[in-house]
């Protein structure tokens, strides 16, 4: 049975304090939405939290990392019949007012995934640390020449999809540490068409769940997972 | 041409190693599937300890000067094609694992009763897990 409303996937991990005003934060833009937050083995109170301001909790008892706890809210909004998916991260860094202009853009029927970007104002507003830049740019360079349309920013986990979508990420294909500029080749080899949209964002409140990785490890890790994607027959998206 | 001794041994030695394969996997302690690699390899030490000559044509085949480097070479390469195997393994139990997680996760919001997913009806199961989970959780709220 299919949804009207969209739903909004938040993973959380130790995001008490940020991810109740991330919840109502949604829920004022957005008052048709039913708000998810999976909390990806937490030790604090995000759960509580996420409760209270209203959303349903989906709580990991270990914790699987930021790919394997989006999953989760893929495989949650798949079975509930959602037709459209939103996420945005749990520690306040996006703006939930940008939602409903990042929904419209699906109103393209050759839409499939929106992505808000912070890079796209090219106003800079929003300056990473150097070495993060860096691996921004040369994996949105790759994603660029891989998918042959501009890819600016390829980390942005503010995204909205649509239910095939997120029914494709719901197999194997999809990582459990962190959906990257690979997904994004993935899913432009699989028939899917992805748009960037600006978005404006916070400087992120400290360590996000993006930010606890070595930063070595990561751009081997996105290199050798890029390359195999490459090297892999196109996957058929079924629907 | 070779000590009779070390022959023994090696011999012995190989008996040894198939022996206990074949007796783990007798208790269960070793699944068959893994047990592949295992016997080969020791189906392949008493090949070789029996028939010293195969052990020294496959040791000018390969240039290497002594017999003993033959050995520890086939050895090395059954060690890494072991830890390999290990890896697959383990990448595909995390896979597994991750499934079973984010299982638990989508019956928590079912339970909590935020929002009851639409094949609750098809599972009577659920009541009976909710008293099941009533009486365990207890003891871990204290």
């Amino acid at each position: 049975m299919p949804r009207t409303g969209p739903l909004i996937v938040i993973p959380a991990f130790n995001e008490a304090g940020r991810v109740g005003n991330v919840v109502r934060d949604v829920r004022s833009h957005l008052p048709g939405a039913d708000v998810v937050v999976v909390d990806d083995g937490s030790a604090d109170a995000t759960t509580v939290e996420a409760q209270g301001a209203g959303a349903t909790v989906l709580t990991l008892p270990v914790n699987l990392g930021y790919g394997g706890a989006l999953q989760t809210g893929y495989k949650y909004a798949v079975r509930e019949g959602y037709d459209v998916i939103g996420q945005i991260d749990a520690d306040g860094q996006h703006r939930a007012e940008h939602f409903p202009g990042m929904l419209s853009e699906l109103a393209d029927p050759d839409v499939d995934v929106v992505i808000g970007s912070r890079f796209l104002d090219r106003d800079g507003h929003y300056q990473p640390p150097r070495a993060r830049k860096v691996g921004i740019a040369l994996f949105g360079r790759l994603a660029s020449v891989l998918t042959r349309q501009r890819i600016s920013d390829p980390t942005s986990g503010f995204q909205v999809l649509r239910a095939p979508v997120a029914q494709f990420f719901c197999s194997d294909v999809y990582p459990s540490d962190y959906p990257d500029a690979d997904i994004l080749i993935m899913l432009n080899r699989s028939g899917f068409s992805v748009r960037e949209v600006p978005v404006q964002m916070r400087p992120s409140a400290g360590e996000s769940m993006h930010g606890g990785h070595r930063s070595l490890y990561y751009v081997y890790k996105m290199l050798l997972s890029i390359f195999v994607t490459v090297l892999r027959p196109k996957a058929a998206r079924h629907q | 041409m070779i000590d009779p001794k070390t022959r023994v041994i090696a011999v012995g030695g190989s008996i040894l190693v198939l022996l206990a394969v074949i007796e783990l996997v007798r208790r269960r302690k070793l699944k068959e599937e893994y047990s592949v690699l295992w016997i080969l390899t020791g189906v392949v030490l008493l090949v070789l300890s029996i028939w010293y000559g195969l052990l020294l044509k496959i040791t000018s085949l390969i240039g290497a000067v002594l017999p003993t480097s033959t050995l520890f070479f086939f050895g090395l390469i059954f060690v890494m094609l072991m830890l390999l195997h290990f890896s697959v393994r383990v990448s595909h139990l995390e896979r597994r694992m991750t499934a079973l997680v984010q299982e638990i996760g989508l019956l928590s919001a079912q339970r909590n009763g935020a929002r009851p997913g639409p094949h609750v009806e098809e599972t009577p199961l659920e009541e009976a897990a909710e008293e099941d989970e009533a009486v365990v959780e207890q003891p871990l709220r204290r």
